[in-house]
């Protein structure tokens, strides 16, 4: 190190620097320090000597700094570290918690899971599965996309192709004040609808309640995609007589397309892991019940919970498996989504 | 959009034989079709519009029948005994609850977000930027309901030791005291909802730092800044209403959620002086745990709660709207 900064000593414009490898030198010596003190202390726990190291390795950093630099270089290089340091300690508990959703969830996640229900499994047996809950999520999801999509489609292109005025600033705030209610809201709204009417849970109330939660999604991203699309492109059809309706199915439509798909399956992908409504709607069960306007459904964010909720240790294997199914569905749609988007990004033109 | 309309009214009446189409053109909305379409499209936002005030409504209604017949006081009274003659009920440990854990949460994951989002824009190998800010992105999309799984089997046995060293060396605050039992306290409850709002607030903030005007940061630099004067003279400053924003909208995510909440607190109705001790609720948390034996006055008495945390969530959201708008009158936008 003392070789390092003698050489650059003589050029005076700039002040003796840490050599590049410094950081990465302290920072093994401080996990070796840190290591090397809980093992004294007798302390067991992973996050204790990681603690203790990454302290170790911000005051160090700042001493060493400080003595070889100048007082705004240790300043900045402790900002450095504590960036680092950050960004680890939010890495730890994400990263354990996909390790510990696959390395539990593959233990009883086959083909039987996939395509039995929990019909006369007791939650403190083994066996059963999930296709019920399969099921009543891929028609919950389903119906509340086919209410969603074309409102929400159509409202953004409302707001960019015709919006102007009172009612569209109305639209455009109040879709942003939807974008931020609580599921559970959404859920206890059509709870009130059904208590007027006396009704007892099925599956098409549950997606009643996704669809509010999934059409301000959908507007915003919808909104998005068709201001990306170059006003030129309008004004060539219209040049050419074609009407303002059919401009917009023709021209506008088509070029944003891809975009709009993206953001219709990021929202599918986020109301399918939604849980709180249908626990209130839906209500949950242990049998295949194919009709989603008649009589309670199960779905998976809800198989989850209740299987949790059990308590047995079979169940929580259930609960973990059905867990990986859903990230897995979840992330499969959201890797799609940005693929498409990838692949028909409209040109700008920039 | 506005172009497109003044090219269909933009030439005035040049000499022509066809007048009878000129005209038709440039009333622009007299054709069928293109009534229909205006007519759904406009008709679509009205309906979102419709749905919103329906929510208020009905809420609100619900919740009346509910609170004419509680004999409590609904907003200060520590008790929910919805099937009592008469019910008693109140919502101060839900606020206390809610509140409590939004804080923590905020406390935690703001700092963190914020250095994860600089981290990502001006200190990581560029190489891993990218990749990094893709599986944060993917992670934002984990459904909640999974963080309440994790939380309750993974997250909870871990906190037992962090418990005991809070209650050791901290314990004499009063606020870390801890009398033992299962780590399902305010804490966990806070600790949890920190690590789901994390990827979203760094998302946001990460945008927000993207567009630092590079002049910006370029001319501190020029002037022999050290990265973190470049950051606190240029990047902070112009992020800042957009991280409060985005503090804003992971809080809203945090004061509404649920099932992660449900899975992890052990409820009781008492406010305790103790973050550690298991004990409190959520709004969100109670409707979901006391739904299912609820009589229908019961669930009346959960909308009335669930009313006051859509008027929370509004205010939250409301304001963070409100900060990017006036963000947007003097942003950037001029550099």
């Amino acid at each position: 190190m003392s070789t390092a900064i003698a050489d650059k000593r003589p050029s005076t414009l700039r002040g003796a620097r840490l050599p590049k490898w410094a950081p990465w030198a302290i920072a093994a010596g401080s996990i070796a320090l840190g290591l090397g003190i809980s093992a004294a202390a007798g302390l067991h726990s992973d996050i204790q000597w990681a603690l203790i190291a990454a302290l170790l390795h911000i005051l160090g950093t700042y001493v060493i700094a400080a003595r070889v630099e100048n007082r705004r270089q240790a300043k900045d290089r402790v900002v450095t570290a504590l960036v680092w340091v950050a960004f680890l300690l939010a890495v730890v508990p994400l990263a354990s918690l996909v390790w510990s959703t696959v390395q539990r969830g593959v233990k009883v996640l086959d083909g039987y899971f996939l395509t039995h229900s929990m019909g006369v499994v007791p939650d403190s047996q083994p066996g059963g599965g999930i296709y019920h809950a399969i099921l009543g999520t891929l028609e919950q999801v389903g119906l509340a996309t086919l209410i969603a999509a074309p409102i929400g489609v159509l409202t953004a292109i409302y707001l960019v192709e015709y919006g102007r005025g009172n009612l569209a600033r109305a639209v455009t705030f109040f879709v942003d004040v939807m974008t931020g209610i609580p599921s559970i809201v959404a859920g206890l709204f059509i709870l009130s609808l059904m208590l007027m009417f006396d009704m007892q849970p099925f599956g098409f109330a549950g997606s009643l309640a996704l669809a509010i939660l999934m059409m301000p999604v959908v507007v915003r991203s919808t909104e998005e995609m068709l201001k990306l699309v170059p006003n030129e492109l309008r004004e060539a059809s219209l040049a050419l007589g074609v009407p303002k309706w059919r401009t917009i199915l023709k021209v506008v439509l088509p070029t944003s397309m891809g975009g709009i798909t993206t953001g219709i399956m990021l929202s599918i992908a986020r109301i399918t892991g939604e849980t709180a409504p249908v626990l209130l709607l839906v209500f949950g069960s242990k049998f295949i019940n194919a009709n989603p306007f008649e009589g309670a459904q199960a779905s998976l964010p809800l198989y989850i919970y209740q299987q949790y909720g059990s308590g047995e240790t079979p169940a929580y294997d259930r609960a973990w498996a059905a867990s990986l199914t859903l990230i897995a569905f979840v992330m499969i749609l959201n890797l799609v989504a940005r693929g498409i988007a990838r692949w028909k990004a409209p040109k700008t033109g920039r | 959009m506005d172009i497109s309309t003044k090219s269909t009214q933009a030439p005035p009446p040049i000499p022509q034989p066809k007048v009878t189409e000129q005209k038709r053109a440039a009333r622009g909305a007299t054709r069928p079709g293109d009534r229909i379409f205006l007519g759904l499209s406009r008709g679509s936002g009205i309906l979102l519009l419709a749905v919103m005030a329906a929510i208020a409504a009905f809420l609100a209604y619900r919740a009346s029948l509910a609170i004419s017949k509680d004999e409590g006081n609904f907003l200060t009274t520590f008790e929910w005994n919805t099937g009592a003659v008469p019910p008693v009920f109140g919502i101060a440990v839900l606020a206390f609850g809610t509140i409590v854990s939004s804080i923590i949460a905020m406390v935690i994951a703001v700092p963190i977000a914020v250095a994860i989002a600089l981290f990502l824009t001006h200190y990581a190998p560029r190489r891993l930027r990218g990749p990094i800010a893709y599986v944060i992105d993917l992670l934002a999309a984990v459904p909640s309901i999974v963080y309440g799984l994790w939380g309750a089997m993974i997250l909870v046995p871990y906190l037992t030791g962090l418990f005991g060293w809070l209650d050791a060396y901290l314990g004499w605050t009063g606020i870390f005291s801890w009398e033992g039992g299962a780590p399902r306290s305010m804490l966990t409850v806070g600790i949890l909802l920190a690590i789901m709002i994390l990827p979203i607030i760094t998302n946001v903030s990460r945008e927000v730092f993207r567009q630092v005007p590079q002049m910006h940061e370029e001319a501190a630099l020029a002037l022999g800044a050290t990265r973190w004067e470049v950051i606190r003279m240029a990047v902070l400053p112009f992020g800042r209403s957009g991280v409060i924003s985005a503090s804003m909208l992971g809080l809203g995510r945090a004061l509404g959620e649920t099932m992660a909440v449900a899975t992890v607190l052990s409820p009781d109705f008492l406010i305790h002086g103790s973050l550690l001790d298991p004990g409190g609720g959520t709004f969100a948390q109670n409707i979901a745990s006391k739904f299912s034996e609820a009589t229908e006055f019961g669930r009346d008495a959960l909308i009335a709660s669930g009313l006051v945390l859509f008027v929370i969530t509004l205010l939250v959201n409301g304001a963070a709207r409100a900060i990017i708008a006036r963000r947007k009158e003097y942003s950037g936008a001029n550099a």
